[in-house]
């Protein structure tokens, strides 16, 4: 679904990533983990083409097709979704308001036609419940005044509402209490299909209790330097970075 | 600028012998085309015309009385209408009154024209005590009193809320003529009586159209007035809008001016609070382009204690368009335990599109609490990039960033579908086809 060729990318004349590999097939979950400043989220911007992130070098394929010069609008009508570390508050719009015209774009887009309000109201409904939502938040302003716990959940009210090929959901644990990540790992767990993949950057092991990887991959430097199973995360969080960047220097 | 003037001069008194020359009005029309003759059109060397010059619009060949009029049906003016609601209508077209057009009443309140006022003695009472008292003595306000004849005659007598919104409209169809028109508005509303109105000018000709309007509005005690002014005409077509409200004690006025069209547009709006216990709201959105211009000069002027006034107006300046927001609250010795607010917020979405903003605040009393913020920004770039990550295409996102930034002011229009109406106007300028919500 998602190949990644060693992707180069600067932001503000600064290297940030100096070339990453990444392959993901349909049905899989990966996760990224690695310190602060590692270059996690700018991979993150980059995927999904946030324009200050310039591309240097490498390519970015998804379902066979080179990501260049693919605008942020038309990644998503691929089905590239990104769950924002900082969602953006948006005060005078809906969110109802927001997620239709998302979601209509989107059809347009594919040639299809707009989904009729009696659909739109049902999947609403059903999302919310899904996510463990009141509906009243759904004619709140998107994220305006919103607590940190209450962004994290309408991003992934958004993704359920897209059902996107590819999410990426970026540190979507931080922020969260216990019972708030349960269910927005609960909502990922039940949107996971054979035909989707998720990609998970996170900082900690704690969501990969929850949202289980099949395989995990270290960020350093700019580089994935060393990719494995689940039990690479417990043994990240276990033993810490140090011992990863001792074995770079060796 | 020195021609139409002159043109002006002269055509006065042939327009003044063809009225009453005992009447009350004959003395304050004198007296004012001489303020006229003595102060004249204002220039950009006087502060508050700083930033917006008249030198284009008043160079185009005016006529100062239409040749000739359309007759209009129905049909020509719906959609400048908000026909959706149940409304007084009080229609002008070319300067004259049309009765086929209009809904007046006479039914316990007067909801009419100012040329029956001025010609019925019952009315001169009202006359005498309210018309010209509030309106500014300067050169642009003077030109109107001196020509004023026409327009809308509004009288409330008190403990009346009235059923339905009043809506005053001016067309004009200039067929093959440029021309000037003056209205002039009486607005008066009785103690604890409430109403309604939608105010408009709008233009159906090719030609170039010049309004220089004047109204007065008397909000008597415990009065509550909603007005909207909604300004939506071609870009050959100015206006300059003198507003004059005066407030009882414990009234409640509230001014939406929507600026969405127009060649020039100048909103002289000056409030006075003479009572305790006075609400003042007045908010605007501004969304212009091409080479329109915007300016809002507006005064509230805090006389008495315990007195609120709150103004919110937004501005969406693109192309090669200008805005100007100059605010002055001026808050008087006396006038204790005022709570003043006064905010506003542009985006330019051109590098060549300007505002100036200049927020003017004169405090004499101690014991008050007034806030005053303005802001000029581009569209937040994160907020951009967020909506088209969802899959909301550039165009649509920025139409949609911007609705919002608009949106808070339609939040407290009180009509809805005055509501639907600006929402509707708004979408299409920014050219989008998204159903809002609201």
């Amino acid at each position: 679904m998602l190949e990644i060729k060693n992707l180069h990318a600067k932001v503000e004349e600064k290297d940030i990533l100096k070339g990453v590999n990444l392959e993901i097939k349909s049905g899989e979950i990966h996760a990224i983990m690695g310190p602060n400043g590692s270059g996690k989220s700018t991979l993150a911007s980059v995927i999904t083409g946030k324009e200050e992130y310039e591309m240097t070098e490498g390519q970015i394929v998804f379902e066979n097709e080179n990501l260049e010069d693919v605008s942020p609008e038309d990644r998503a009508h691929k089905g590239i979704f990104m769950s924002f570390q900082y969602p953006i508050e948006i005060p005078g719009v809906t969110t109802t308001n927001f997620i239709k015209t998302a979601i209509n774009e989107t059809r347009k887009a594919q040639g299809e036609k707009e989904m009729s309000a009696k659909d739109m109201l049902q999947k609403l409904r059903e999302k919310c419940d899904l996510l463990d939502i009141d509906q009243k938040f759904l004619s709140r302003s998107i994220n305006d005044g919103f607590s940190g716990g209450e962004k994290k959940r309408n991003e992934i009210f958004q993704m359920a509402m897209l059902e996107p090929k590819l999410a990426i959901l970026d540190e979507t644990d931080s922020g969260l209490d216990i019972d708030a990540l349960k269910i927005v790992a609960n909502g990922v767990n039940k949107l996971k299909s054979k035909d989707n993949a998720v990609l998970v950057i996170t900082h900690y092991q704690r969501l990969l209790d929850h949202i289980v990887p099949d395989f995990v991959h270290v960020l350093f430097d700019g580089k994935i330097v060393k990719s494995g199973g689940k039990e690479l995360a417990f043994e990240l969080e276990k033993k810490g970075y140090d011992w990863i960047k001792e074995e770079i220097k060796s | 600028m020195t021609q139409l003037k002159e043109k002006l001069l002269s055509s006065f008194i042939a327009f003044e012998d063809q009225k009453d020359i005992d009447s009350y009005v004959h003395g304050i029309r004198t007296k004012a085309i001489k303020t006229f003759e003595k102060e004249g059109f204002p220039t950009k060397k006087l502060e508050n015309w700083k930033y917006t010059s008249l030198k284009k619009t008043l160079n185009y060949d005016y006529k100062l009385f239409p040749s000739e009029t359309k007759a209009l049906e129905f049909k020509d003016i719906k959609k400048y209408l908000i026909d959706d609601v149940e409304s007084y209508k009080i229609i002008f077209v070319d300067g004259k009154y049309s009765s086929h057009l209009s809904e007046t009443t006479h039914d316990g309140m007067d909801i009419c024209i100012l040329s029956s006022a001025l010609n019925q003695t019952k009315y001169d009472l009202l006359i005498e005590n309210y018309f010209d008292k509030i309106s500014k003595k300067d050169g642009i306000t003077s030109l109107n009193t001196a020509f004023s004849s026409e327009g809308s005659f509004i009288h409330i007598p008190k403990n009346v809320q009235v059923d339905k919104p009043i809506q005053v409209i001016y067309f004009s169809t200039g067929k093959n003529e440029s021309v000037f028109y003056q209205p002039r508005n009486l607005i008066i509303v009785g103690e604890n009586s409430q109403v309604e109105i939608i105010e408009r000018h709008q233009s159906l000709s090719e030609n170039s159209v010049l309004v220089n309007s004047v109204s007065e509005i008397y909000c008597n005690a415990r009065s509550v007035v909603k007005h909207y002014k909604i300004q939506n005409d071609k870009t050959n077509a100015s206006l300059i809008d003198n507003t004059f409200v005066s407030q009882e004690r414990n009234s409640d006025y509230s001014l939406h001016t929507f600026s969405l069209g127009g060649e020039l547009t100048r909103n002289n709006l000056s409030i006075i609070q003479n009572g305790e216990r006075i609400e003042s709201t007045i908010n605007g959105i501004t969304i212009i382009g091409e080479n329109q211009h915007v300016d809002h000069n507006t005064l509230i002027h805090h006389k008495k204690p315990n007195c609120n006034s709150y103004q919110d107006y937004k501005g969406i300046f693109g192309d090669n368009s200008v805005g100007v927001f100059n605010g002055q609250v001026m808050v008087e010795k006396e006038a204790q335990k005022t709570n003043a607010f006064q905010a506003n917020n542009n985006v330019l979405t051109s590098d060549k599109a300007t505002i100036n903003t200049k927020p003017q605040l004169e405090i004499f009393a101690d014991d008050v609490k007034c806030s005053h913020g303005c802001t000029v920004g581009q569209l937040d770039q994160n907020a951009l990039f967020y909506l088209r990550s969802r899959g909301i295409p550039e165009k649509e996102a920025t139409a949609l960033l911007m609705y919002g930034f608009a949106n808070k002011v339609l939040g407290s229009v009180g009509i809805p579908q005055v509501k639907t109406r600006i929402n509707q106007i708004i979408a299409k300028k920014l050219g989008v086809k998204i159903g809002f919500d609201i």
